[in-house]
């Protein structure tokens, strides 16, 4: 059996877990949409300023919905004992890791797939779904992984849901702001040779964050 | 032979709070070995260390010859623990987290059903995990732990909760893993009834290496002076 398929059984457990459970995906989606909801009542938002609003909006409430899954991550697992049982398994710390990043996207992307057509029947404005998907992709992934990185640090803290934003903001910075600009010029219609190199920062600093990320999470699983 | 198990001039602390201090034991191949000891004496953190689960502070610690601190890896494929918690995924199914930790350990399916048979778990392997009785789910931990036949097993209070039947269980399999030459180490709070499973007692009291042993040299007056700091004379270290 191949690391691969070592990943691959790993996912489709914290995957399995989670669709028996349902714990974090109906907590994270309800939040969302909440999220949208009151977005849609404290603005007056037009079409014209909606354009430019729109990105904004939207990631807010992604990565608000993010913050609240990942400080679920390890912390559900660490609650009921299993993540012993998990880091006890000969398995390579850095494939447990790359097997969270991977459970964290899929979670992110059913949240916002769900959530970016309700944001286009509460503000009636249509948004270009191929090229947003590729930016949602590229931008949750940035902010996954260090999220993963800093989910595992915070679910030894008693405080864990207080400090895993206190830890993730300040270092995912960049990836929000690349994020919302290249979300802002797939919104506009901008041509693609003005929304191409937020994508490739964007790419830069998944590839970047993945790989410190993945070399540094046995510190962060060690009791 | 080489040992199963050295720990030389083991230290951990946990801030100022020393968990253990400077102990030291070698457990042999086939060995099955008690350890002992009050509340807060050391003997999760030494299990914890062993499984490569704690970093020690210093002192060297070896597993079927492997360092757990540089070669953690390596052990954890060598050996099975039992924990205070179970391990297992309360949302899957016994036979779910079999195939499970199967899989990490690189094992095929069909195994899952042998340890299920020796834990008798046949008839539970349909049943979630949170679906079990304490018991049950004591029985499915040590399915898990024996599932890739370990030469260590490593076992923290492993008959807690278990009823007769799983404790009996449970002696036919260390008798088991004795004759095929594992190495089990065990920590007890029933020592009474489980001494006959042990050849040899490890005793800890406050983070030392208090008595080291035949079991049978253990009863209970002994073991309470022991752990009261008396009978200084008995220790063998």
């Amino acid at each position: 059996m191949s690391g691969f398929d070592r990943l691959a059984a790993l996912v489709a457990k914290d995957l399995l877990v989670e669709l028996r459970s349902r714990e974090v995906a109906y907590s994270t989606l309800v939040f969302a949409l909440l999220v949208l909801l009151i977005f849609n009542f404290a603005f007056e938002l037009r079409v014209e300023n909606l354009q430019a609003l729109a990105p904004g909006v939207l990631w807010v409430t992604f990565i608000f919905a993010a913050v609240l899954a990942l400080s679920r991550l390890f912390a559900a697992e660490r609650d009921r004992g299993a993540l012993e049982g998990l880091l006890l398994c000969p398995v390579d710390r850095g494939t447990i890791y790359l097997a969270k990043l991977i459970s964290a996207v899929v979670l992110m992307l059913a949240v916002e797939a769900v959530a970016v057509p309700v944001f286009i029947a509460l503000f009636g404005f249509n948004l270009p779904l191929v090229p947003l998907g590729l930016v949602a992709f590229l931008g949750s992934l940035g902010f996954a992984s260090v999220g993963t990185l800093f989910s595992a640090l915070a679910a030894h803290t008693r405080t864990r849901e207080g400090l895993l934003p206190l830890l993730l903001f300040p270092i995912s910075v960049p990836v929000i702001i690349a994020t919302v600009k290249a979300t802002g010029g797939v919104v506009a219609g901008d041509p693609w040779d003005l929304t191409l190199p937020w994508l490739q920062l964007l790419a830069g600093f998944d590839v970047l964050f993945i790989g410190l990320s993945y070399l540094v999470f046995e510190l962060a699983v060690e009791e | 032979m080489k040992a199963a198990i050295r720990v030389d001039g083991l230290e951990k602390h946990y801030g100022l709070t020393a968990a253990l201090r400077g102990i030291g034991f070698e457990v042999g191949p086939g060995q099955v070995c008690v350890l002992l000891g009050p509340n807060g004496s050391g003997k999760t953190t030494l299990l914890k260390i062993l499984a490569t689960l704690v970093r020690p502070d210093r002192g060297v610690v070896e597993v079927g010859g492997y360092d757990v601190r540089r070669q953690g890896r390596l052990v954890r494929n060598i050996i099975g623990v039992v924990g205070h918690q179970t391990y297992l995924y309360e949302e899957l199914t016994v036979a779910e987290n079999l195939r499970f930790y199967a899989r990490m350990y690189r094992v095929p399916d069909r195994r899952t059903r042998e340890v299920a048979g020796l834990l008798g778990l046949e008839d539970r392997l349909d049943d979630r995990v949170r679906a079990l009785s304490r018991g049950f789910q004591q029985r499915a931990a040590l399915a898990r732990a024996l599932l890739h036949d370990p030469p260590v097993l490593l076992l923290d209070e492993p008959t807690t909760g278990l009823d007769a039947d799983g404790r009996r269980r449970f002696a036919e399999i260390v008798a088991d893993l004795r004759t095929r030459g594992r190495t089990v180490l065990f920590s007890s709070h029933a020592f009474e009834l489980e001494r006959d499973w042990a050849d040899r007692a490890l005793v800890l009291s406050a983070g030392r290496l208090v008595f080291d042993g035949p079991a049978a040299d253990l009863d209970a007056d002994v073991l309470a002076g022991l752990l009261a700091g008396k009978g200084a004379d008995r220790v063998r270290v």
